[in-house]
């Protein structure tokens, strides 16, 4: 390296116009980094500093600096700011994964403490706050049951209005459903739990049930489905309902058989993100599904329990064995939304168009 | 089989603005029919009403009468449906089905229109892409997605397709303009046959590609931008291109246009 730089201005020194220069090995940024890392440890520690997060704050300035330094010194100035932005990028990226790693981190570390083929498949029926022992089944099926009722709600009449904007729509009804579509998407969960319990317990009378609670949630989800649902729709090529049409199919075959199956990919993703939204939601369930300590498998009748919910109990009760049986069901319910989703890709991917030869 | 289009006083807007005025030919059967003209002249619009594809525009709307043989195709009781049926159409992309397999994308028009026997499926899928002389290239992958064939091959899968539904007239939107010299050829030799069973009309930019393939020529042109397009004349491809009778066709096809 220094070499280079010594030999640039005796010899080959370039000349104006020349499209060669002197170039850093392509292990510099790693090198770079591990430096940063190196100082900023040293100098946290040097300094008696316990807070990690100062560490890594004087990495990251390092790490920009001393690119910014060493760039301008070999390759000149307009690489010196090609590569300090690439560096910004790299260090906005690690802030951006640090967080979502920690808690990847904290939730399996301590919900691994209790979670068990045991854990899964018993309820908290007679089993004391204090006490270690209990499971999450109850909960679990209620998730499974309300979210998928939700789902069964909120998913075909969300599609069905994306495809009414996108393939018919252009009228002031379809800009009020837009409008309206966009009032929805800003709806607090605690809201649509308020509207449900309003109408459907105080008004008609009925008493919490799983049902209710999925109503809330269908509240919730429509205008996420609608949203992905019409951005996704608007990105299937004009072309190919001309092409479709010019054979002589009618419009509604052709929204079927052709626009939502090339469009079905990013639509199982959309709807895949709104289920993943509403199975965290805590608020209604708590106002509508009430919560209980046995195992209901019935949704239309009387108050069941879902994950979040069962966090948020085990958490306030606040024995030890209850925040870790609170972990453990965090960790359910991380897990129970990941693998919807990696369900959800595959699907996508072996009902997405198709390249190659 | 193939039939012969009237149009008279034929005009399309797109919202409020004038696409083409007032135009009046007639298309014989059996024969290619080209059409040509600056851009922005209206010969794709007008294509497009000769199927009711017009009026999928939002904003487009069509005066006039097109007869094909003795029915008119925006009389009050007529399907945009089933006139498109009958006049298929190819387009200046080629856009095969992304989802669908080779053979898949030639059977849409039958089976997305719900009357086909599944016996006779395979045997009108090898005989339209026979017809489209893409049935060699093919054979052996008909179950392999559309888009990995190249340009020509999905420009060539998309008539095989136009041409599956058997219509009574083919319509070509620039059919060759995203293609390389070899894949036109094979077009342009394909239009030659398919002009025995059809009634094709092909819009052009290319002038050489007119004169090869076309048995009469139209020329359109409008007066500035912004006005309508209007047909200048048609005639037979020869007399177009030696010796046409008006002043601007000349112009425009030797190049000497403005």
């Amino acid at each position: 390296m220094s070499h280079a730089i010594q030999e640039r201005p005796v010899s080959v020194a370039p000349r104006r116009g020349s499209l060669s220069h002197a170039r850093l090995p392509r292990w510099t940024p790693a090198a770079v980094a591990a430096f940063s890392i190196a100082a900023g440890i040293g100098i946290g520690l040097a300094a008696g500093w316990h807070s990690k997060v100062q560490w890594g704050m004087i990495a990251a300035l390092l790490f920009v600096l001393t690119t910014f330094a060493v760039t301008t010194k070999v390759e000149g100035s307009r690489q010196a700011k090609d590569r300090v932005a690439t560096s910004l990028v790299w260090v906005c990226f690690v802030l951006a994964v640090i967080p979502l790693l920690s808690l990847a981190w904290v939730t399996i570390s301590k919900g691994m403490e209790v979670l068990d083929m045991y854990f899964l498949t018993h309820s908290m029926n007679g089993v004391l706050d204090a006490e270690a022992g209990g499971g999450v089944y109850h909960a679990l099926l209620g998730t499974i049951e309300q979210v998928g009722i939700a789902t069964l709600i909120a998913a075909p009449i969300g599609l069905l209005t994306a495809v009414y904007l996108v393939e018919y729509g252009g009228g002031k009804l379809a800009q009020a459903v837009t409008f309206f579509v966009d009032v929805m998407t800003g709806i607090p969960s605690i809201v649509a739990g308020l509207f449900i319990l309003a109408t459907w317990n105080l008004m008609l009378g009925f008493g919490p049930s799983g049902f209710a609670g999925a109503m809330a949630l269908a509240i919730l989800m429509m205008p996420v489905v609608v949203r992905s649902t019409e951005e996704m729709l608007k990105l299937v090529p004009n072309e190919l309902r001309e092409a479709s049409l010019a054979l002589g199919i009618p419009k509604w075959r052709t929204i079927l058989k052709v626009v939502l199956p090339t469009a079905i990919g990013g639509i199982t993703t959309g709807v895949m993100l709104a289920v993943a939204r509403i199975t965290g939601e805590t608020a209604p369930v708590l106002l509508l599904v009430f919560g209980t300590k046995l195992i209901n498998p019935n949704p239309f009748e009387g108050a069941q329990s879902s994950l979040p919910l069962y966090v948020y109990e085990q958490y306030s009760v606040g024995t030890d064995a209850a925040v870790s049986r609170a972990w453990a069901a965090a960790l359910v319910l991380i897990a129970f939304v990941m693998i919807l989703n990696l369900v959800a890709r595959g699907i996508a991917r072996w009902k997405a168009p198709k390249t190659g030869r | 089989m193939a039939k012969r289009i009237d149009v008279s006083g034929l005009s399309a807007y797109y919202g409020a603005h004038k696409a083409i005025d007032d135009i009046s030919m007639t298309v014989e059967p059996r024969s290619v029919t080209a059409f040509i003209g600056p851009s922005g002249c209206g010969k794709s619009t007008f294509l497009r009403t000769l199927n009711r594809m017009h009026e999928v525009t939002p904003g487009g709307r069509v005066e006039g009468k097109v007869m094909l043989d003795d029915e008119n195709l925006y009389g009050s009781h007529v399907d945009p449906v089933a006139v498109r049926r009958t006049v298929g159409m190819v387009f200046q992309r080629p856009n095969p089905f992304p989802t669908m397999s080779i053979f898949d994308n030639v059977a849409a028009g039958l089976r997305l229109n719900g009357k086909y026997k599944k016996a006779q499926l395979n045997e009108i899928v090898e005989k339209s892409l026979k017809g489209a002389n893409l049935w060699n290239e093919v054979k052996d992958r008909l179950n392999k997605p559309g888009s990995g064939l190249s340009g020509g091959q999905q420009q060539r899968l998309c008539i095989a397709r136009a041409i599956a539904v058997e219509p009574d007239v083919l319509l070509m939107d620039e059919p060759c303009s995203a293609l390389d010299p070899i894949s036109t050829l094979a077009i342009e030799d394909l239009i030659g046959e398919l002009k025995e069973r059809f009634t094709i009309v092909i819009v052009t930019h290319n002038m050489q590609q007119a004169a090869r393939v076309s048995d009469r020529t139209a020329f359109f042109n409008l007066a500035a931008v912004g006005q309508p397009g209007k047909l200048i004349e048609l005639d037979d491809t020869e007399r177009i291109f030696s010796n046409p009778s008006v002043q601007a066709t000349e112009d425009y096809i030797s190049g000497r246009f403005g």
